[in-house]
């Protein structure tokens, strides 16, 4: 056992006795299965319809996928650790499965205290003014209002949405993009988490932005939390997370450290 | 030994008992009903600061903003007393505008919030999925939304009964809590069908057929003198009607002449109370069966 020790941890020891990794999240051979209805919602046109119509007499009209196919590894406090993978691995929906947001139909996930997923998706009020969009959203964190007020303006020089002009007292809807995008990320990453999962966020924003973030999210990897990063952009995966996992069809092809399993998704990838 | 052991798949425990012994939860669990009310009431700032946000954003893009809160109510009033006050010349009762707004008003309440309530989940879906707050924190933000709404409009609607020659009285005392009463049912009202508009995304389409239904089984638009017509059974059903019970109240507070379908007060108070504790009840725990599955799918 305290082989192992010495091998695995890079940290630097002084009391042996205490730097027991603490695990935040266990995934347990988890499957996550949803199922798709194809038919409300799926198309609008006469000739979707009419599809259905005909359709629905032989084929069933809900499709199962089989997203995540027994996945199982251990996130320890600490670890800033990085999903790839091409599109449709998986990814994604293992992230929503961390978050509680999908129920697994086999296996288990096991977290300490509630992750929160930030991802592009993350829709605030649109009528609103970013301004006040910054305090629903921490008080939706659970923030005590004073502390509300008091970050408020910190959150709001941190996305750095005021830079052409005073856009924290606009409606949402006139952001472009990308300034939602950073103000959403700067509302999620104003709270110490125990488990932040982060879904593409950072490839949006521009190069100071993303410096900024990537910082954030050093400190929070510091502030003793966990970290999930998918991202398509292989070097913000490379600089921010020194373990990677590798997703592929819902199975995972490799998980160790990022620039090994980096430099195999990248020859995968280039080899297809 | 076992107490420096190192934590690992690798020294042969299994995931689960690595959880275990971490004190992990799994994740999306449901809470316990005591520890989501405890939840639910450390998030109180954020319902309270959602209802307001979400009743600037209603009119964020209206020219006169602010003033549709009185004037929606008021135009409301105008278009139906034009069609049963003049065009078919309801006379029978007295006061007529006054006993028209007071129904229509509180029936808005419940109607407006429960249409709002059938999308406080299904139209936050983002918010859900990005962030974890006790769930009842939408419906009931919904229904507080609708309650100043309802101030709003009760504003309009003493300035109407007092134009109309009503005398300010004694009994004008019960309309505050006879309106707490029914926020307290609408609030459980809103919990059930934000619960079944998770699901059913088509109970959008029936709803506005529903409350129609209900708006002339509560003796808005007419005399509820009306009702008296019907077989028995059917009008001791429709004097237990909740909307009809709290718009009697509250005639019966600002009208001194309004027809009222059930004699007693008392009676009319107890039904009162009874659905606000049973609404608000049944519908928080309803709602709370189906915490973990809101915003999935």
């Amino acid at each position: 056992m305290d082989d192992r020790y010495e091998t695995s941890n890079d940290v630097t020891v002084t009391l042996p006795r205490i730097v027991e990794r603490i695990p935040t999240v266990v995934v347990d051979d988890a499957h996550v299965i949803y199922r798709v209805h194809k038919g409300a919602g799926g198309g609008t046109t006469p000739v979707a319809a009419l599809r259905r119509l005909v359709k629905r007499s032989s084929a069933p009209n809900i499709q199962e996928v089989h997203a995540v196919k027994g996945v199982s590894f251990t996130a320890y406090r600490g670890e800033a650790i990085g999903l790839i993978g091409s599109n449709g691995s998986g990814k994604s929906t293992l992230l929503r499965t961390i978050a509680g947001l999908l129920p697994v139909n086999r296996g288990a996930v096991y977290t300490q205290g509630q992750p929160s997923l930030l991802g592009v998706n993350a829709a605030l009020l649109n009528d609103l003014s970013g301004e006040r969009n910054v305090t629903l959203g921490c008080l939706a964190m659970g923030m005590q209002p004073d502390d509300v007020a008091r970050m408020t303006p910190e959150i709001i020089e941190f996305s750095g949405i005021n830079q052409r002009g005073d856009f924290a007292s606009l409606p949402m809807r006139t952001y472009s993009s990308g300034m939602a995008a950073r103000l959403r990320f700067s509302i999620a990453a104003a709270k110490k988490h125990d488990v932040l999962l982060i879904d593409e966020a950072l490839a949006t924003g521009d190069k100071g932005f993303r410096k900024r973030s990537e910082q954030r999210v050093r400190e929070l990897r510091e502030g003793a939390g966990t970290v999930f990063l998918v991202s398509h952009q292989l070097s913000s995966v490379r600089d921010t997370c020194e373990r990677t996992i590798w997703l592929e069809s819902g199975l995972i092809r490799m998980d160790g450290p990022t620039d090994e399993v980096i430099r195999a998704y990248e020859a995968f990838a280039n080899g297809k | 030994m076992a107490t420096t052991a190192l934590v690992d798949p690798e020294t042969g425990l299994t995931q689960a008992q690595l959880a275990a012994r971490h004190g992990l939860r799994v994740a999306g669990e449901r809470p316990s009903l005591t520890e989501y009310s405890r939840r639910l009431w450390a998030y109180r700032h954020f319902t309270a600061a959602y209802a307001n946000a979400k009743l600037v954003a209603s009119y964020s893009n209206a020219k006169l903003g602010q003033i549709w809160q009185v004037l929606t109510p008021l135009t409301n009033a105008a278009v139906y007393y034009l069609i049963f006050g003049v065009v078919l010349g309801q006379n029978t009762i007295p006061n007529f505008i006054a006993y028209l707004t007071t129904g229509l008003f509180i029936f808005n309440f419940t109607q407006s919030a429960v249409l709002a309530g059938t999308q406080s989940i299904s139209g936050n879906l983002g918010l859900i999925r990005a962030l974890h707050f006790p769930r009842a924190c939408l419906p009931l933000a919904a229904t507080l939304t609708q309650f100043q709404q309802l101030l709003a409009s009760m504003i309009v609607l003493v300035g109407i009964v007092l134009v109309t020659g009503e005398p300010i009285t004694l009994a004008w005392l019960m309309l505050p809590p006879a309106l707490l009463l029914q926020a307290l049912f609408n609030a459980g009202v809103v919990m059930v069908v934000a619960r079944m508009g998770s699901k059913a995304s088509d109970l959008k389409q029936v709803m506005p057929f529903i409350l129609r239904t209900w708006m002339y089984g509560s003796g808005v638009l007419y005399s509820v003198k009306l009702f008296d017509r019907l077989p028995e059974w059917a009008s001791t059903v429709i004097q237990f009607n909740p909307i009809l019970v709290y718009i009697e109240l509250a005639r019966y507070a600002l009208l001194e002449q309004a027809p009222l379908l059930n004699e007693s007060v008392t009676q009319l108070w107890l039904v009162a109370v009874g659905w606000a504790v049973l609404g608000g009840i049944a519908g928080y725990v309803y709602f709370w069966r189906g915490e973990q599955e809101y915003g999935r799918g």
